[in-house]
């Protein structure tokens, strides 16, 4: 480095004699080479924990189950050819789909009635909404657990009370896909809460008063200023809970361990199911794989129409 | 188009601070009124009521003689330009000139019509496709102009809207403004702090203080003929020059003492208007551009002569301002550039006392 820095201070002075070493220096002081250097070890770690793993997981998943042979897409026929496992990506996709609709439209009504509670207030009610989020999810899923659970439902109980019946919330398939998603929108909405609530208050308060006096009631503001002022957040938000959605695995491992009759199997934990608890890795690998693709076709346009947007407004 | 009209609005903020003290103001139909004041006198607070976007505190307003205090904004039919000018960025510029007509649900064609009409009255047709960001100051202020003319509102409300832009801009659009109110003729209420602004703007001038109206009226009224202390020293600029002074007899007419030794006659006309307040200490106003250099052969009327020595000289190019100071009162007096004014030396000034002021500093009334 210092020889480096003298360098910088004194251009031209090398001597002629040196013109390789002073290519070289010249390379070195290029600004993206400096810029290389600096991210280099983010780089490395990015390596190391995301690329190294993907390419491993692609490598395992072209492997037959004693990992002994290279069987080429095999796994990904065989897969595609289950009746169980495209019931998974049917539940993955609706799970997650539902889950991060409810969970949008929920978040977003918090945020607004938030908005609209005097500070003082507020934090109060926005520390108490935010409590789901931050129970560790198999902890809470326990809770949720016990109050699903047919002999000690409190749920039923309270259902009873008011004359209801009971309700089979694990044992019955669309009872238990109703009941994972409960939880995780449960789970997962004051995320969206959150976010919508620093969206809300980004939005000018004059942009409001200028749409008041241009005719508009309310919901026409909410609508045609307050929507598209959020769209941003609201794709940013939606896709990163799509995925992590996707890839929910605690939850349902905890609430219904894919039961009942493996119904409520998403990607991740039925590549656990497949891979570790049956012991055929490489299929497990490519089961996980599948969620890749799907995800990536809506990154990319989600990506695409907030680059496109933040050019054009902010 | 309409009238407007405020009776007794008080405004008081949570906390008791009363930001309007309940003001009586009638404009009339087609008229621009400036609402004029320093920082914090509430004509923000004002005009704000009059949108609806502030609750008034007691009072009523009137817009088109209909009674607006519980109508929402949405439906008192006025359209405001916003100091910074609150365009929607997510919308093209037609597009937010088209949102009030389309929330009112107008035909696309008569939309279309008003929209293109108003961008040629503005001379913005070339932008309708841009958003706000791609557009500088000034052709944001149009647009924000633009969004309430095609509304053809009852009246249009303006809350600062030169302040955010360049000395230079802020000239050309005061034209621009005036040109399109020749135009469109909607009675306009128009608030800023800027006196220059109002004096050319408006038909009326309301110059307000602490909450409550000074004087209102017509620019050059305002300027001849000022109410109170505040208002001969708000309008016009260099501020008008205050000198603490002593009415005394003089013969058959009256003079003003003042402290240095000098003593200025008044003149005959203002005689019988004075009279009551012999020998009373008040205070002597008279605008800069009224004390000037004494010329050769000047024999204008009522003119006195007074001498001083200017401690700062500043020539302007079209005219040179010479300071000075009498018992601790500033004085600012406006000469001819040629005039040979150094700091230091002695400079008879004349003093044109037709256009003299007496204020009774008890009051802070202009006599
Ligand atoms: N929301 C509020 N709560 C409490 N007091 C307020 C509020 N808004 C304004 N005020 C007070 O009301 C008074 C008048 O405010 P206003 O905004 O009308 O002034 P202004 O004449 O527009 O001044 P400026 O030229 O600085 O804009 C001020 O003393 C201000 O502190
Ligand atoms: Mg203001």
């Amino acid at each position: 480095m210092p020889s480096d820095a003298s360098a910088a201070l004194a251009p031209g002075r090398a001597p002629a004699s040196a013109a390789r070493s002073s290519s070289l220096r010249r390379f070195a002081r290029r600004r993206s080479t400096v810029a290389f250097l600096m991210t280099l070890p983010l780089i490395a770690v990015i390596g190391g924990l995301v690329a190294w793993p993907a390419s491993y997981a692609i490598y395992l998943a072209t492997l037959n189950r004693r990992m002994t042979a290279f069987i080429g897409l095999e796994n990904f026929d065989i897969l595609l050819e289950n009746e169980t496992f495209r019931g998974v990506i049917w539940q993955s996709c609706f799970f997650a789909i539902t889950a991060v609709l409810l969970k949008a439209l929920i978040g977003f009504w918090l945020a607004h009635m938030l908005h609209h509670i005097p500070s003082k207030g507020q934090r109060k009610w926005r520390g108490m909404l935010l409590v789901p989020w931050v129970i560790p999810p198999a902890l809470s899923t326990l809770g949720w657990w016990w109050m699903f659970e047919p002999s000690y439902s409190s749920i039923n109980w309270l259902l009873n009370a008011f004359g209801g019946p009971s309700i089979p919330w694990l044992g019955e398939p669309w009872w238990a896909r109703i009941s994972v998603i409960i939880v995780n929108v449960w789970y997962g909405a004051p995320f969206f809460m959150i976010m919508y609530l620093a969206a809300l208050k980004s939005v000018p308060d004059q942009l409001y008063e200028a749409a008041a006096i241009d005719g508009a009631t309310g919901w026409q503001g909410l609508v045609h200023v307050t929507l598209p002022m959020m769209r941003n957040i609201i794709s940013i938000t939606v896709l990163f809970s799509l995925i992590v959605t996707f890839a929910n695995y605690d939850i349902v491992r905890v609430l219904t361990n894919g039961g009942p009759r493996d119904l409520t199997h998403v990607f991740a934990s039925y590549a656990f199911q497949v891979g570790v608890l049956s012991g055929n890795i490489p299929r497990g690998a490519a089961v996980s794989l599948f969620m890749f693709p799907l995800l990536a076709v809506v990154a990319f346009f989600v990506l695409r129409g907030v680059n496109r947007r933040q050019k054009e407004m902010a | 188009m309409a009238q407007v009209t405020l009776r007794r609005i008080v405004k008081e903020y949570e906390g008791g601070v009363q930001a309007v003290k309940g003001i009586d103001l009638d404009i009339a139909d087609h008229e621009f009124v400036v609402l004029v004041g320093p920082s914090g006198c509430g004509k923000s607070t004002t005009l704000r009521m009059i949108a609806g976007l502030e609750e008034i505190s007691a009072g009523d307003i009137a817009i088109g003689g209909a009674l607006v205090n519980d109508i929402p904004p949405r439906d008192r039919d006025i359209a405001m330009v916003f100091q910074n000018y609150a365009l929607y960025p997510h919308m093209t510029v037609y597009d937010n000139m088209a949102f009030g007509l389309m929330l009112r649900k107008f035909p696309k064609a008569e939309i279309d019509r008003r929209v293109k009409e108003a961008a040629r009255i503005l001379d913005i047709g070339m932008l309708l496709d841009r958003k706000p960001k791609a557009l500088s100051g000034g052709q944001r202020q149009r647009v924000a102009m633009g969004r309430a003319i095609v509304r053809d509102p009852k009246v249009f409300l303006f809350a600062e809207p030169l302040s955010n832009l360049d000395a230079k801009l802020r000239v050309q659009m005061r034209t621009e403004i005036k040109k399109v109110h020749q135009t469109v003729k909607t009675t306009t209420i128009y608030v800023t702090h800027d006196q220059v602004e109002a004096m050319t703007l408006a038909d009326r001038v309301v110059v307000m203080n602490h909450g409550v109206i000074e004087q209102v009226g017509p620019p050059q009224e305002l300027y001849h003929n000022p109410a109170t202390k505040f208002v001969a020293g708000f309008i016009g600029s260099p501020a008008m020059n205050f000198i603490p002074c002593r009415l005394e007899q003089s013969g058959s007419a009256l003079q003003v003492q003042l402290p240095g030794g000098a003593a200025l006659p008044v003149p005959q006309d203002r005689t019988a208007r004075y009279q009551a307040h012999l020998g009373r200490e008040l205070l002597f106003g008279i605008r800069p551009e009224h004390l000037t250099e004494v010329r050769p052969n000047d024999h204008r009327e009522n003119m006195a002569v007074l001498e001083a020595v200017p401690e700062v000289v500043e020539p302007m190019g079209m005219e040179t301002l010479a300071h000075f100071w009498i018992e601790g009162a500033e004085i600012c007096a406006r000469l001819d550039p040629a005039t040979p004014a150094a700091p230091g030396r002695k400079l008879p000034l004349a003093a044109d006392m037709a256009k003299m002021h007496l204020i009774d500093p008890k009051t802070n009334k202009v006599l």
